[in-house]
């Protein structure tokens, strides 16, 4: 029986159009594309042409500074483009699909009979290595360091997420492959949520198995690791999502890099939440279109509300994105005298507000607007009430605004990634851009510390 | 939305080489007074809760109003009651007079103080910070009714700039701006500020109130200091019917601000709450093993919470969030420390009767010092985890 945590900080964010529990399936997307700014702390190096044929597990383009890392297409077709920005940038590698989908043969391999050696050279070729993340840093792994350990979380507690339970129907096999293969590299730990019942994730084998209770960010994985065993300075732990655990799995049983996921389209202005098999990639039309209740003055996240990235319909799937929000933008709403008005269907953790007479398990719509200006820290303790680790974020933000690294060793910086913050910069009634301040913060120190 | 278009009309004129680029700040600052900004989030999350600095300072103004009316009442009160005219003026003189005797020390305090931070925010290119709203609505209750008009002008200006401007403006002082107003009123001009003649209006005002010849009016804590009985009851000092700083005299009034400020979490209950119990516990201390024939040192803890601005200083000003330590343990040594300094130098320094006051300013300047040694608690054990 795993062991649970109790979280007592957090919130739960209860917004409007949560996705129902049915699938459904896409067909091909007019085209697809990686993009490598998805891929924290790479500098990638196209492989490909344009026009050139590649198979589903090709690779797109590397990383200039570990070349064995490889970044596979998802689709079997033929390279469409290969979009480059200011300084020559690349941007995105977008492949036409093939209407018959063809996958390099990597071959089936039992795990068990592989040493951890061997399952990291497998990954590194399928380019499947290239979901894991690192702490420090918060970036694409290095496949020469050693991890102390590498940590799996089953449940995404951010607002709308999907449910794993409900992703992990039908790939129970392959996820338990996944994890069998990446425990051959480093002592494994899975956190799952105290409420979740599938015996795949509460009886899984090879890994340490941790529930966790209580309010988002209780599923960050970074919060899971700080409860467990915090990452210290020159240690390094691996991170990696559990739909890539999936694709692991499919990897080692079926010998192909199949990236077909099952995301959540959710958010108030999609009609009809549900879950959706996608391959990863896909362009964001080919999942909305036809779904959206209106086209102006709404948001499309590729991700979800915490620490989703604005986007477009022209833009593509995240490689990380296990879900697609689209919530009002606000940009048309006035709200005359704000500052007094008792704005009763606000959401807000501060009792100023009185939505809090409402029932509690109200949803809310929330829109995109800052509703504020950006100020000094001014409130204490905001960032306490919603961050379980052991840190002292507020002093860990100061210590990044100022670039004291001695300080932000000192106060934990090695441990924590943009994203635990962005519930701090929900709350934050001094609207400081706190995942921006955090992603500068570990850049500047893994420049400092090459 | 007729107003809305208007502002979207004029606004042009605001901008880099408009006519009115000079005041860019002030058209910023009325428009997201009247609208919430409808910006959205560029990067990071992509949702934000309602809740922002100015909703937070004007819940504090609220929180302020019931000291603010009552205040005003009183400075009735106390001028009719020292003209011995009480049964005479009926409810609304008495609050009339009050309220034309602070009125221009609030006008003073918004204008000077709220001149500066446009200014200032005009010249650094940023949007006007709310920060002042609530310390401009403080001075005026935490100086007596009859404070000359010119020397709160010099005060707020000097505190303004001084205490938080040259810092970088709200969020960045380390001392409380409406106490430094006070501490440089209390050693720059002390005589409008101390002493038993300040506390009482003693002339009429457009025809409201009474002129009094002599006036001979201390507050209890001062004339416990000088060693004579002020003659209030306890029930008078709890209600607030003694002479004193306008806004600080009601126990009742300050309690109901608190309330407000409690439940909406923007004061820190445990600063509160830590205070009183400094207070109390430094006031017994005082009762038992208090030197002899020191009437201070002699009053009850019950009595010391009522005078001397002590609730209104544990409410109002110990929580004041930039200024008070940050850190959740270290509020509770920050709080209790004032309290028991309140007490103390109330005590041991008869010169000095406002001991609230000072207590807040020192405690101000050693918070960093204790969130400091909070934090280094947990750096140390980050470093002892490294070590092993």
């Amino acid at each position: 029986m795993a062991e649970t945590i109790r979280l007592r900080k957090g919130l739960d964010i209860k917004l409007l159009g949560t996705p129902a529990k049915d699938l459904a399936v896409m067909g091909l997307s007019e085209t697809y594309a990686l993009c490598p700014d998805d891929f924290t702390g790479v500098t990638p190096k196209p492989v490909v042409k344009e026009q050139q044929t590649v198979k589903a597990g090709e690779a797109l383009f590397i990383d200039k500074n570990h070349p064995q890392v490889k970044f596979t297409s998802p689709v079997s077709g033929v390279v469409e483009s290969v979009n480059r920005g200011a300084r020559r940038k690349v941007l995105s590698i977008v492949v036409k699909p093939d209407a018959e989908q063809k996958y390099v043969e990597f071959g089936t391999k039992s795990v068990q009979s592989l040493s951890g050696e061997e399952v990291k050279n497998a990954l590194l070729e399928s380019g499947l290595f290239a979901f894991f993340r690192q702490r420090p840093y918060d970036v694409i792994a290095n496949p020469e360091d050693s991890p102390r350990g590498i940590f799996v979380s089953s449940f995404d507690s951010k607002p709308l997420a999907p449910d794993f339970e409900f992703v992990l129907k039908g790939n129970e096999l392959d996820f338990q492959t996944g994890l069998s293969a990446i425990a051959k590299i480093a002592p494994t730990t899975l956190g799952i949520s105290a409420s979740q019942t599938d015996p795949t994730l509460t009886q899984a084998k090879n890994v340490d198995l941790y529930a966790f209770k209580g309010a988002h960010p209780a599923g960050n994985v970074g919060v899971q690791i700080n409860r467990i065993r915090p990452v210290n300075k020159g240690e390094v732990v691996w991170t990696i999502d559990p739909e890539a655990v999936i694709f692991i799995g499919r990897l080692f049983n079926r010998g192909v890099a199949d990236m077909t996921r099952v995301i959540a389209v959710a958010g108030e202005e999609v009609v009809n939440p549900q879950y959706m098999k996608v391959i990863l990639g896909a362009r964001l039309s080919s999942v909305l279109d036809g779904r959206l209740n209106r086209n102006e003055h709404i948001r499309i996240i590729n991700g979800n509300v915490l620490t989703g990235v604005k986007a477009t319909k022209e833009d593509y799937l995240g490689a990380f994105a296990n879900m697609v929000t689209v919530i009002p933008e606000g940009d048309d709403v006035n709200e005359l005298l704000g500052w007094i008005a008792p704005r009763f269907n606000h959401f807000s953790v501060s009792r100023s507000f009185f939505s809090w007479l409402s029932p509690a398990k109200k949803q809310y719509s929330i829109d995109a607007r800052i509703k504020g200006g950006e100020r000094h820290m001014i409130m204490s303790g905001e960032y306490d009430r919603v961050f379980p680790m052991d840190i002292y974020p507020e002093y860990l933000i100061k210590a990044i605004i100022t670039g004291n690294i001695d300080k932000m060793e000192a106060y934990g910086i090695y441990e924590v990634a943009p994203e635990d913050f962005a519930l701090c910069e929900f709350v934050d009634s001094s609207k400081l851009e706190l995942q921006r301040i955090v992603r500068e913060g570990l850049n500047n120190l893994r420049a400092e510390m090459a | 939305m007729s107003l809305r278009n208007y502002l979207d009309k004029i606004k042009p004129n605001f901008d880099e080489g408009g006519k009115l680029h000079a005041f860019r700040s002030l058209y910023e600052g009325f428009e997201s007074f009247l609208y919430v900004p409808n910006t959205t989030s560029r990067n990071g999350v992509n949702i934000h809760d309602s809740f922002d600095s100015k909703r937070m300072m004007i819940m504090v103004v609220i929180a302020l109003c019931p000291a603010m009316l009552f205040g005003m009442y009183n400075v009735g009160y106390q001028n009719y009651a020292m003209a011995g005219l009480l049964e005479q003026a009926t409810f609304w003189n008495r609050f009339w007079f009050g309220f034309l005797a602070v009125l221009p020390r609030l006008i003073v305090s918004y204008v000077v103080g709220l001149a500066i931070e446009f200014t200032v925010a005009q010249w650094k290119h940023e949007e006007i910070q709310e920060g002042y709203l609530v310390s401009g609505f403080i001075i005026p209750l935490i100086v007596p009714a009859t404070c000359p008009l010119w020397i709160l002008a010099v005060a707020v200006a000097f505190s303004v700039i001084f205490a938080k401007e040259i810092f970088g403006g709200t969020g960045m002082n380390f001392l409380n701006v409406a106490l430094i107003t006070r501490a440089f009123i209390f050693f720059a001009y002390p005589t409008v500020i101390s002493g038993d003649t300040v506390w009482v209006v003693d002339h009429t005002i457009c025809g409201l109130g009474a002129d009094i010849d002599a006036i001979s009016a201390a507050t209890p804590l001062g004339a416990a200091a000088t060693g004579i009985s002020s003659g209030f009851s306890i029930m008078d000092e709890f209600l607030g019917f003694i002479p004193g700083s306008v806004g600080e005299t009601s126990v009742i009034a300050i309690a109901l601000g608190a309330l407000l400020l409690l439940y909406t979490g923007i004061a820190s209950w445990k600063t509160m709450l830590s205070v009183f119990a400094g207070g109390i516990i430094m006031a017994l201390v005082f009762n038992a093993w208090g030197p002899e024939g020191n009437a201070v040192a002699a009053m009850p803890w019950y009595e010391h919470l009522c005078v001397g601005g002590f609730c209104f200083g544990a409410v109002f000003m110990a929580t004041d969030p930039v200024t008070s330590a940050r850190t959740e343990c270290g509020k509770w040594i920050y709080g209790f420390l004032i309290g028991a300094m309140a007490i103390l130098i109330r005590v041991m320094n008869p010169g000095f009767p406002e001991g609230m006051m000072l207590a807040i300013l020192l405690m101000n300047c050693f918070a960093p010092l204790i969130d400091y040694c909070v934090v280094q608690k947990n750096v140390n054990r980050r470093a002892k985890r490294t070590a092993k």
